[in-house]
């Protein structure tokens, strides 16, 4: 009797694809796979097929071409006469700029009030309650418009602070308007780029300390002040910079040349015998500001010729751009003598300040608006504000679900040691809620800077109001369009997720 | 099931893909209405009345259009469409045709490819400014704020004019002219610039109209028409002879009060072969013969329509200006039925 010691050679049926555990998953996956590809492969096709009966192309070429229309916040210089790609990048940057601004106010919103709503206060829990779930359950284009319809409709018009109208500037600096907030713009002096440096070198350097002293906390359980020395290095270093300048050069006097001007006459007399004054002016500069107080403060008209620093200034009114300069020095005689003038100039009585390192410039009620001072328009202010509460209420709800997520013994047995409360938040709860806390926020993050897209709803121009709806309805490009704002929100969202996971690696829990 | 489902779904993604490219003519017939897309709201041109029906100059064309395709003025779907939304809107097919104050430009014509069929109002954009500010000149406007419209040629002659002019001004975007209205009383603007037309059209609904002025400047040729997608002349040619038969209507002395009596023949002949007594003009571009009376039916001629919506006696109070009959000094001019 023989045995079989081998089992009989199965061969291979095409059945088995079906009926063979072994194989099934693998034939449904490549069934699946090929559909997929067989439907992207459909979808391109017909769009292809249809752009052609249309008689479009896929050109990006629009981007190149100018773009013809204006754009109210600009944070580079931008004119009509550039490109869509300028106008596009211009509003990447307002963009950015909404999303930075909204990402931290609503971080802080967030934390308090996610912090308060566990608190043993039964009003302050509550407030927060409120806050919490009216934010987080109306849609934010509501809020957003609310917010916007609230500052335009409650706010005075520019024209109203006009002696008479009612209105007046808060303490005489800011002016809040149905168009937005102005507020005072820093002007830079001699010495702004030392007093500038030796700032972030105190921030690197309160860095520095707080990284010292909580490594001297773990090695060895030494506290170290931190709050009063970050305070300290923050000011003192800065202000002692700021002071040494104002002493040496903020109190030096300099000169003013006029074209064509009798030596010595006042700034007022030689106004009268011009028919107009050109002042050669660099914008954002203290001597300049100086300048141009000076003239306010005589209540002369004056037209502004912008230059970008001061041997321009000169060289412009060498060639006669204009009839009115501030030498840098109070000595004229050298810069006189060198000669090559289109008009006589001549030394004016009236002098001017250099000016201090840092001097703010006041918003002016001018024509039909304030001028001067840095504008910020009420549809950036209603998008941040609409963007960070909005987001805050979520932050809120999950710097509470962290907070909740530590076990109560931590605290109890912190509290056991003798820690104060706010040690142990710091210490124990904290770092230990981060770890919580911190993946589901990077996803804020994201949607925060995604929701930043409603900005059309008032008039901010961001990159969808830009290029992906003035450019497209200038060129008809929509499909480009979308696809570059498709790209840039996914290269935006994957860097900032991209971030703060590295962030996310070092507070996370070290397992050895 | 979840086969049929998802074959279901190809099929009908495939049919509203392939609507696009098919005879527009076809389709309005096959559907039994006409989707019109209109503005989202401008008093005179096109506007709901208080009964929810659309109304208007711009709307009276949509009427026109769809009394000439499929003999009934009320077959009409009005889409609203925004500054931004409406090319898109035409050139996905989502509508037939446009009549939404719509600038015929060379790029429009040809880079966005559509296809303008005339022009039915013609105009020029200007500045509205409240009284109090005393401005008389929109050369004064240096540093003003200005509500414009986005996604409009209105846009760019403004950056074109105070660039040309040297003054500064600063842009406030705005989607809808309703919103644009509520920014410029709450005084969020000082100036107000769109076509003239949709300024008067817009200050006729103010509380005070009186306190705004309209500035003397035009600062641009804005020759506003109905359009079509590129590509479909039977239908562009349709609304070109539906539009040129309300100005001939005008001409020739038509109007609704007696089309039914001329519809019985004239001793005119170029009227006879506009109403279709004579000749086969109807069954040239694909419609009845009688496609102009319905058409003419549906809101009047051209000067009717005009008189009833945006002329002198309404609270627009627009002149017919530029949009006179040739034989009066205007504009209009339709091409001989023949």
């Amino acid at each position: 009797m023989t045995t079989l010691t081998q089992p009989p050679q199965e061969s291979f049926r095409l059945s088995q694809l079906l009926y063979d555990t072994r194989y099934r998953s693998l034939t449904i996956q490549v069934v699946a796979f090929i559909l997929l590809m067989a439907f992207f492969w459909w979808l391109i096709a017909n769009t292809v097929a249809n752009l052609e009966a249309l008689g479009k192309d896929f050109d990006f070429g629009f981007l190149g071409q100018r773009a013809g229309y204006d754009i109210n916040q600009t944070l580079i210089p931008y004119t009509s006469g550039a490109t869509h790609a300028r106008a596009a990048l211009v509003g990447i940057l307002n963009t950015l700029l909404v999303a930075f601004m909204g990402c931290i106010l609503a971080t802080v919103i967030g934390v308090i009030a996610g912090v308060l709503r566990l608190s043993k206060n039964w009003l302050v829990a509550r407030l927060m309650t409120i806050y919490v779930e009216g934010f987080r359950n109306v849609p934010l284009l509501l809020w957003i418009i609310a917010i916007f319809a609230l500052m335009t409709e409650s706010t005075p018009q520019p024209r109203d602070f006009r002696e008479g109208g009612g209105a007046s500037l808060l303490f005489d600096w800011v002016a809040i308007t149905n168009r937005g907030v102005y507020v005072p713009a820093p002007n830079w002096g001699d010495g702004a780029g030392v007093m500038i440096a030796v700032f972030v070198a105190s921030l690197v350097g309160i860095w520095a300390w707080r990284r010292f002293a909580r490594q001297r906390l773990e090695s060895r359980g030494q506290l170290l002040p931190v709050m009063r020395v970050s305070l300290a290095l923050f000011f003192i270093p800065t202000l002692i910079v700021y002071f040494a300048f104002a002493a040496i050069t903020g109190g030096r006097e300099q000169a003013i040349v006029a074209a064509g001007a009798t030596e010595q006459s006042s700034l007022a007399d030689f106004a009268q015998s011009q028919s107009g004054l050109n002042v050669c002016l660099i914008p954002g500069s203290a001597a300049s500001l100086n300048l141009e107080r000076r003239l306010m403060a005589d209540d002369l008209n004056y037209n502004a010729v912008p230059f970008t620093d001061e041997q321009g200034a000169l060289a412009g009114f060498q060639s006669g751009d204009c009839n009115v300069v501030s030498l840098p020095s109070a000595d004229a005689g050298p810069y006189i003598a060198n000669g090559g003038f289109e008009g006589q100039p001549a030394v004016l009585s009236d002098t001017i300040l250099r000016g201090n390192p840092v001097e703010f410039e006041r918003p002016v009620l001018g024509g039909f608006n304030f001028e001067g001072g840095i504008h910020l328009r009420n549809s950036l202010i209603a998008l941040w504000l609409a963007l960070s509460l909005y987001t805050g209420a979520f932050i809120a709800e999950i710097v509470r679900s962290g907070i909740l997520s530590v076990n109560k013994g931590q605290s109890e047995a912190a509290f056991a040691l003798g820690l104060r409360p706010n040690r142990v938040m710091n210490l124990v709860i904290l770092p230990q809620a981060l770890r919580v806390i911190v993946p589901p926020l990077i996803s804020q993050y994201l949607n925060l800077t995604k929701n930043s897209s409603l900005a059309i709803a008032v008039g901010y121009m961001d990159v969808r109001s830009t290029l992906g709806g003035i450019s497209i309805n200038q060129t008809g490009r929509e499909l480009e369009g979308m696809l570059l704002m498709a790209l840039f929100y996914l290269l935006l969202s994957l860097l900032i997720s991209g971030l703060l996971n590295i962030y996310n690696a070092s507070i996370k829990l070290k397992e050895r | 099931m979840t086969k049929s489902l998802f074959l279901g779904a190809l099929t009908a993604v495939g049919l509203t893909a392939g609507a696009a490219g098919a005879a527009t003519l076809d389709d309005v017939q096959a559907r039994g209405h006409l989707n019109c897309g209109v503005n989202t709201g401008l008093v005179g041109f096109a506007a709901p009345d208080s009964n929810g029906t659309w109304e208007g100059f711009d709307v009276g064309v949509c009427r026109a259009v769809a009394a000439a395709v499929l003999g009934d003025p009320m077959a009409v779907e009005f889409v609203t469409t925004t500054g931004q939304t409406r090319f898109t809107a035409l050139a996905s097919g989502e509508v037939d045709m446009l009549a939404r104050n719509t600038t015929w430009t060379f790029t429009r014509d040809n880079d966005l490819k559509f296809e303008f069929t005339g022009v039915n109002y013609y105009d020029g954009q200007g500045f509205m400014i409240p009284k109090e500010l005393g401005v008389t000149s929109a050369k004064d406007l240096d540093g003003a704020t200005v509500c414009i419209q986005t996604g409009t040629t209105t846009e760019l002659n403004l950056a074109d004019f105070f660039r040309v002019n040297n003054i500064s001004y600063e842009p406030v975007p705005i989607e809808t002219n309703a919103e644009a209205q509520q920014q410029y009383l709450a005084g969020a603007c000082d100036v107000y610039t769109t076509d003239a037309s949709g300024l008067a059209a817009t200050r006729a609904t103010f509380e005070n109209p009186q306190e705004h002025v309209i500035l003397p400047e035009i600062i641009s040729k804005e020759p506003l028409g109905p359009l079509v997608r590129h590509g479909d002349n039977e239908w562009g040619d349709i609304v070109r002879w539906t539009l040129n038969a309300l100005v001939a209507a005008e001409e020739y002395g038509i109007t609704s009060a007696n089309i039914d009596e001329l519809a019985q023949g004239t001793n005119n002949p170029e009227i006879n072969r506009i109403l279709g007594t004579e000749g086969n003009l109807g069954e040239m571009i694909g419609l009845e013969s009688d496609w102009a009376v319905n058409a003419i039916k549906a809101g009047g001629n051209y000067g009717e329509l005009f008189e009833r919506y945006i002329g002198e006696s309404t609270p627009v109070g627009l002149s017919r200006g530029l949009n006179a009959q040739w034989t009066n000094g205007g504009l209009l001019y339709a091409p001989p039925f023949r």
